[in-house]
């Protein structure tokens, strides 16, 4: 049954990693983007972002395994006008650098493209210290900053674009493993602040970012089978979150499951929660990792232990349509 | 342009006393962090170091002053004001609603603040993001970051010292000015950083150390600093926190002075000293 795994398990043809999506899309674009300047904490091979490195070093510095100065470096580049795209694991750039990321690019709006690799328990075997599983929380807490999360290999390389694009500090999440595609072809719809609908349904509204939105599709297919028609938004931008789109799924399927390969404090589960109470309540259901660390073990294991399945996203959905029902 | 000592002299003197009427007036704010720094802030803006235009303050090829002990705000707002980035009677405004003369710098609120500080440690790595994107542009500007010596406890100081090694960044100068105390004491019981220079020079920085409240020491180190090539350069400026008001603050009981203004009443007995002072 399809619905029983993890999205690493999905039927769907897997594609790139969106760590390499974002690599591959940084080394185009290098060309077109003068302005970029890609500073490295010595993750370059892992972040991906060697290969642009290698194309344009005169515009790439390995500053050693330093977060904090990392992002401090990155803010003064912006404020000499260079767009700095500085990439480290989401667990330590954002946890090691926090305060640089508050201080040095958030206070002051600069424009600063920061990327987290190694997000979320799917990395696998490397363990928790490794595993960024609150970091879109911790971005989202940065006054100003945009947060993007892509799903999939064509919706990471059309995001490195848009937010090389956009002028302000961006938060960039990647993962590690070879994801499932979720948009055919080489391109995807993606503007910053925009969900994309995926698949229509009238009964609940699965809203997911990441590699949860191939196991949302998973679910909504094994839904339908069950007479449920789900709604399927893909929440590339956990902030400016789509509100008007997570409102009308309130208004138009009376439920929603919020899926996320994150903590449930702070992430996209606690946004849609306060659109949703105050706009338009209706039941809501969530798919994540609660309150909890990762560990060791493949992805696919990990994923299935920490209930972050098409079926658990099925569930869900069963649970926040009885709860519209009572 | 040689600096005239005298003039430069005067000019300490006559931001020290700004730098006293402005904390006094908004009732808070760390005066003694700031007067220890008055010397190599003011050889910076007006010894003839600083290339800067207040009219164009973001012009891309300016020298760039980045005030790494954000607490110190008021002798840079005192410069400033000096210079004319702004006018003199708004270093009154310190602190009050609505000023952008922040508690701390804040560079989105005032035109000519380089870099948003206050929480330390964190202005090096902004300085070495300058001195990286003038080599990247190609261009000549200079980026001088001012540290504390308590503020040398945060290990991104050293992140940033050795990045600046690793890159030669000669077209940087970093000045710490060690004014010997920080909040709860002396810096040396706080935590023991010396020696400063030999930490420095051993990241590949060209080290000098200097009496910072010496005005003609401090232009001699920073001509020196111009001219060294492919390393970044560290000058330990040796300071008096309070420097200027000694007396008054050993009549007081206080030689450290953290984080508060002089009383009303206390407040010409400080300028006077200041004035006196050579």
């Amino acid at each position: 049954m399809a619905g029983a795994s993890s999205a690493l398990q999905s039927k769907r043809e897997i594609g790139k990693a969106t760590r390499d999506a974002f690599g591959r899309a940084l080394e185009a674009l290098g060309g077109d983007y003068p302005d970029v300047v890609v500073v490295d904490a010595d993750v370059s091979n892992s972040t991906r972002t060697e290969w642009f490195g290698q194309k344009y070093p005169d515009r790439f510095f390995n500053i050693g395994i330093a977060e904090s100065n990392l992002v401090g470096i990155a803010g003064g580049l912006a404020s000499c006008g260079k767009t700095p795209v500085i990439a480290s694991f989401a667990a330590f750039i954002l946890c090691n650098a926090y305060d640089q990321l508050r201080m040095a690019v958030a206070y002051p709006k600069l424009n600063v493209k920061v990327v987290g690799s190694h997000a979320g328990i799917s990395i696998g075997e490397d363990g928790a210290s490794q595993m960024g599983i609150e970091d879109v929380g911790l971005a989202c807490s940065l006054p100003g900053f945009v947060v993007v999360v892509t799903a999939d290999e064509a919706s990471t390389k059309a995001a490195t674009k848009a937010i090389l694009d956009y002028e302000g500090p961006v938060y960039l999440r990647t993962g590690r493993p070879d994801v499932p595609k979720v948009y055919t072809g080489d391109s995807a719809p993606f503007t910053i602040g925009k969900a994309n609908v995926l698949r229509d349904g009238k009964d609940v509204t699965i809203i997911a970012y990441g590699l949860m939105v191939a196991s949302a599709l998973d679910a909504a297919d094994e839904l339908s089978g069950q007479g449920i028609e789900a709604r399927v938004l893909d929440m590339h931008t956990i902030k400016p979150l789509d509100r008007e789109a997570v409102l009308a799924a309130a208004r138009e399927t009376g439920a929603i499951v919020v899926a996320e390969e994150h903590l449930a404090h702070g992430g996209l589960g606690s946004a849609v929660a306060m659109a949703v109470s105050e706009g338009q309540p209706v039941p809501i259901r969530y798919v994540n990792l609660d309150d909890s660390f990762g560990e060791s073990g493949s992805p696919e294991a990990l994923l299935e232990k920490y209930g972050l399945t098409a079926s658990k996203v099925v569930e869900a959905a069963q649970a926040a349509v009885s709860a519209k029902k009572g | 342009m040689p600096a005239n000592l005298d003039e430069l002299k005067q000019r300490a003197k006559a931001i020290r006393i700004d730098i006293l009427k402005s904390t006094t007036e908004a009732g808070s704010g760390h005066p003694s962090s700031s007067m220890s720094a008055a010397e190599v802030v003011t050889a910076l803006y007006f010894g003839g170091f600083m290339n800067y235009d207040p009219k164009q303050p973001r012009w891309p090829d300016r020298d760039r002053f980045i005030l790494s002990k954000g607490h110190a705000a008021p002798v840079l707002y005192a410069a400033m004001a000096e210079a004319g980035y702004f006018p003199k009677d708004q270093l009154m405004t310190l602190r009050k609603l609505g000023s952008p003369l922040e508690g701390h710098p804040n560079m989105n609120r005032l035109p000519g603040i380089e870099a948003s500080t206050g929480s330390l440690g964190q202005g090096l790595s902004i300085g070495v993001g300058h001195a990286l994107a003038a080599r990247v542009d190609g261009k000549s500007y200079r980026t001088y970051v001012m540290t504390g010596d308590g503020e040398l406890g945060q290990g991104q100081i050293w992140e940033a010292a050795a990045s600046a090694g690793k890159y030669k960044l000669d077209n940087l100068t970093c000045i710490v000015d060690r004014n010997h105390f920080q909040q709860t004491g002396a810096a040396e019981d706080v935590l023991n950083m010396d020696p400063i220079d030999g930490k420095f020079a051993a990241f590949g920085w060209h080290t000098q150390v200097i009496n910072g409240n010496d005005m003609g020491e401090v232009v001699t180190a920073l001509e020196r600093a111009r001219g060294v090539k492919g390393q970044p350069t560290c000058i330990v400026s040796l300071t008096h926190k309070g420097q200027g008001m000694l007396k008054l603050l050993e009549k007081l009981g206080d030689p450290n002075f953290h984080g508060k203004p002089m009383k009303a009443k206390d407040l010409d007995a400080a300028i006077a000293e200041v004035e006196a002072g050579a």
